[in-house]
C-alpha cells in the first residue's frame, strides 16, 4: 500500500512538472506580450522585457521559474497588479474559492447520496420520480441559470440572503453560491448512486444478508452503500476538482473574489506569472484529487487492493 | 420413531403484482417437513419452487404477497409455534430467518459481499441477533469454517470472497447459514453453479452436517440426480402446484405423473446409448395469463379431454404418495410408462439402494 502511494505520488509530481512545461510553451506561442501598450516603442518594450528577464531563452526561464517556485516565489504580476507578488495576489482568493468549493463538495455529496439512496429504496414510487426530476434538472440546468434564479428569488424578492458575497461574513452570503455550485454534484451523485444501488439491491449477497435476518436498514448500511459507492467515487473525482477550482460564472454572479475570475482576466492580458500560478494550483489539485480517488477506491474495494498490479 | 414436525405449509397461495397482470405463482401448496429429514422440491424454472421458500424466509420481493394458506413453524426444542403468514416481514427476519431457518443460495460467486471479509460475514448473524462478544463469535466462526472443511481458518477469516474458489465460497455460505444454529436449512440449487467434481463434495458436506446437527433440510433443485442421492421426500412442482409428492422410494420406484416421467427421462445418462437426450416438449405456461384445466395438459402427450377442462385434484397413490393427474382416476384409460423410462428407473433404484 505504502509503495503504491509512493509510486502514485512520484507520477503525480512528474505530471505537474509536464503540465507546467507545456503551459510555459503555450504562453510563449500566444500572440503578444504582457506589455501590449500601444504607446510603448519597440525599444522601450525590449527594455522592459529585459528587466523582467523575458528576453532569455524559454527553457532557461522555465528552469529559473521552477527554482524560485520551489522556494514559494511565484514571481510578480506584470499587468493586473503591477509588481505585486503573485503569491500575495492569490493568497486570499485561493482561500475564498477553496472554502466555498469544499462546502459545495460536502453539501453535494451529502445531499446527492441521501437523494440517491432514498430514490433507490423507494424505487418506482412518486418519491423516486420526484427525485429523478430533481436530478435531471440538476444535470441539465446550467449553474448560472440556477444561480441567477436563486439570487432573484431568495436574495432580491425574499431578501433572505445578501445579494453579494461578503468575504468577511461568508456564512450567510455564502449559502446561495454554495448551493448553486453544488447542484450539479448533487444531481450527478444522486443519479449514479441510485442506479448503482438498484443493481446492488438486486444482487444475491443482499438476498443472503436479508436471509441472515438482518433488518432492511442494516442490510442497506452494511452491505448496500459500500458496494454502491465504488463506481460513484470515479465520477465524483473530477466533480470535486471543478468545485474546488471555482466557477467563473458563479463567481461573477455573486461577486465572489475567487480564482476563476482572476484566471480569465490574467489570460486576456498575458499576465504570465498569474496564469501559470493558477494553472499550477489547478493541476496540483486535480492530481491530488485523482490520487485520493485511487486510494479511496482501494480502501472501499478489497478486489482492487488485492489484485495484481494494484496497490499491494 | 415418529419425528417432530418442524414446518407445515397448508394451501399456500402467493401472487405477484406485475405492471399488467397478477401472477399466481403458488397455487395451493401443501407440504410437511420433519426434524432430521430432507425434502426436495423439484421443478423447472418458474414452477414456484424458490418462491415458496422465500415466503418462509420473509424475503419475498416487494410485489409478492401471500394471499391465503398457512405456514407453521414449530421449534423442535422449545415447541414454540410461529405462524409465519401472520408475521410481518420484519418480524420474520428478527425471529425466524437466519436463526431458526437458514438458507444457502445458488451462486456462491455472487452470494457473498465482495467488500467484507469472510470472517465478518460469518460473524454478522451471531453478532446481530444474539450480540455474541467478538472473541466468542470469532472462535465460533473459525470452528464453523473448519466444520465446512476449510483449513487455515484463522487466515481465511481475514480474506475476501474473491480470494476463494467457487467451492470454497459455497462452503463459506454454508458456514454463514449455520452461524446461528438453525433447525432448518434451505438449499436453493446449492450445487448448480459449481463444478461437477465439487458438487458431490458439497452435497456430502451438507448431508454430514445435517446428520451431526439433526437438521431438517429443504433442497430446491431441478436435478433429480441430486434428489435421488439426498432426499427422503420429494415434491414435484409445476406451474405453482405440487403435482406429485411422496417419499423418494415412492416417486422413484413408481412415478405416476407424466410430468415426472418427463423429468426423469430428461436426466442425462452416460450408461444409456440413446442418441438424443429427451426433453419435455413445449414451455411452461405463463401464469399471468388465464388458463383452463391442467396447465401441463398442452405439453402432455397423455393428456385426456378432461385435462383441458378441469385441473386434476391430488389423488392418493398409497402411502404418502400423492399425484395430481386425471390418469389416477379409476375411470381413465390405463397408460403404461415408456420402456426407456422403465430402464432408467431401474438404474435409479439401484442408485438409491447403494446409498442406503
Amino acid at each position: 500500500m505504502v509503495r503504491y502511494i509512493g509510486q502514485r505520488i512520484s507520477i503525480a509530481v512528474v505530471t505537474v512538472f509536464l503540465i507546467l512545461l507545456l503551459l510555459f510553451l503555450m504562453l510563449e506561442l500566444m500572440p503578444g506580450t504582457p506589455f501590449n501598450d500601444e504607446r510603448l516603442t519597440d525599444q522601450q518594450r525590449d527594455v522592459i522585457m529585459e528587466k523582467y528577464g523575458l528576453d532569455r531563452p524559454i527553457l532557461e526561464r522555465f528552469f529559473k521559474y521552477m527554482q524560485l517556485m520551489l522556494k514559494g516565489d511565484f514571481g510578480i504580476s506584470y499587468t493586473l497588479n503591477k509588481n505585486m507578488p503573485v503569491s500575495f495576489m492569490l493568497g486570499q482568493r485561493v482561500g475564498v474559492t477553496m472554502s466555498l468549493g469544499l462546502q459545495a463538495v460536502l453539501l453535494g455529496l451529502a445531499i446527492g447520496m441521501v437523494l440517491g439512496i432514498i430514490s433507490a429504496l423507494k424505487h418506482g414510487t412518486w418519491l423516486d420520480s420526484a427525485m429523478s426530476m430533481i436530478a435531471v434538472a440538476g444535470v441539465s440546468v446550467p449553474s448560472y441559470v440556477f444561480a441567477l434564479f436563486s439570487l432573484y428569488v431568495f436574495a432580491f424578492l425574499l431578501r433572505w440572503f445578501p445579494i453579494r458575497y461578503n468575504p468577511s461574513a461568508p456564512g450567510l452570503s455564502g449559502v446561495l453560491p454554495v448551493i448553486s455550485l453544488s447542484m450539479f454534484t448533487i444531481a450527478t451523485v444522486a443519479r449514479f448512486l441510485r442506479s448503482e444501488m438498484l443493481e446492488v439491491l438486486g444482487s444475491e449477497y443482499i438476498l443472503l444478508s436479508r436471509a441472515k435476518g438482518l433488518r432492511e436498514s442494516a442490510v442497506i448500511s452494511r452491505h448496500g452503500i459500500r458496494n454502491s459507492l465504488i463506481p460513484v467515487v470515479t465520477v465524483v473525482g473530477p466533480l470535486v476538482v471543478n468545485l474546488m477550482t471555482g466557477s467563473l460564472v458563479v463567481e461573477k454572479i455573486f461577486a465572489i473574489p475567487g480564482l476563476g475570475g482572476l484566471f480569465v482576466q490574467a489570460i486576456t492580458v498575458n499576465d504570465y506569472n498569474v496564469v501559470i500560478a493558477i494553472s499550477f494550483i489547478y493541476s496540483v489539485m486535480f492530481v491530488l484529487v485523482m490520487l485520493a480517488v485511487d486510494i479511496l477506491y482501494s480502501v472501499i474495494d478489497p478486489r482492487i487492493r488485492l489484485s495484481k498490479g494494484g496497490p499491494a | 420413531m415418529e419425528s417432530k414436525r418442524v414446518l407445515s405449509i397448508r394451501d399456500l397461495e402467493i401472487s405477484f403484482k406485475t405492471t399488467d397482470a397478477l401472477v399466481r405463482a403458488i397455487r395451493g401448496v401443501r407440504l410437511d417437513l420433519f426434524q432430521g429429514e430432507t425434502l426436495a422440491i423439484v421443478g423447472e424454472s418458474g414452477s414456484g419452487k424458490s418462491v415458496s421458500v422465500k415466503a418462509i424466509m420473509g424475503i419475498l420481493s416487494s410485489n409478492g404477497s401471500i394471499d391465503a394458506g398457512k405456514i407453521l413453524y414449530t421449534d423442535p426444542e422449545t415447541g414454540e409455534e410461529f405462524s409465519i403468514v401472520d408475521m410481518s416481514q420484519r418480524e420474520i427476519r428478527s425471529k425466524i430467518s437466519g436463526q431458526r431457518i437458514a438458507m444457502i443460495f445458488q451462486d456462491p460467486m455472487t452470494s457473498l459481499d465482495p467488500t467484507m471479509t469472510i470472517g465478518k460475514q460469518i460473524m454478522e448473524g451471531m453478532r446481530y441477533h444474539y450480540q455474541v462478544p467478538v472473541q466468542e463469535a470469532r472462535r465460533k466462526a473459525q470452528e464453523l469454517l473448519e466444520l465446512v472443511g476449510i483449513d487455515n481458518s484463522a487466515k481465511r477469516m481475514k480474506q475476501y470472497p474473491n480470494q476463494l474458489s467457487g467451492g470454497m465460497r459455497q462452503r463459506v455460505v454454508i458456514a454463514i447459514a449455520l452461524a446461528c444454529d438453525p433447525q432448518i436449512l434451505i438449499c436453493d440449487e446449492p450445487t448448480t453453479a459449481l463444478d461437477v467434481t465439487v458438487q458431490s463434495k458439497i452435497l456430502e458436506l451438507i448431508q454430514s452436517i445435517q446428520k451431526e446437527k439433526n437438521l431438517s433440510v429443504i433442497y430446491i433443485t431441478h436435478d433429480l440426480g441430486v434428489v435421488a442421492k439426498v432426499a427422503d421426500y420429494v415434491a414435484v412442482m409445476y406451474a405453482g402446484r405440487i403435482i406429485e409428492k411422496g417419499s423418494v422410494e415412492e416417486v422413484f420406484y413408481d412415478p405416476r405423473h407424466p410430468y415426472t416421467w418427463g423429468l426423469l427421462s430428461s436426466i442425462p445418462d452416460l450408461n444409456l446409448e440413446e442418441e438424443e437426450l429427451y426433453s419435455i416438449p413445449g414451455n411452461p405456461i405463463n401464469l399471468a395469463l388465464p388458463f383452463q384445466g391442467d396447465p401441463f395438459a398442452p405439453r402432455n402427450r397423455y393428456a385426456l379431454n378432461i385435462d383441458f377442462e378441469q385441473e386434476p385434484p391430488l389423488f392418493s397413490a398409497g402411502g404418502k404418495h400423492r399425484v395430481a393427474s386425471w390418469l389416477m382416476d379409476p375411470r381413465s384409460p390405463k397408460v403404461e410408462r415408456p420402456a426407456s423410462l422403465e430402464r432408467r428407473l431401474k438404474e435409479m433404484r439401484e442408485e438409491i439402494g447403494r446409498n442406503e
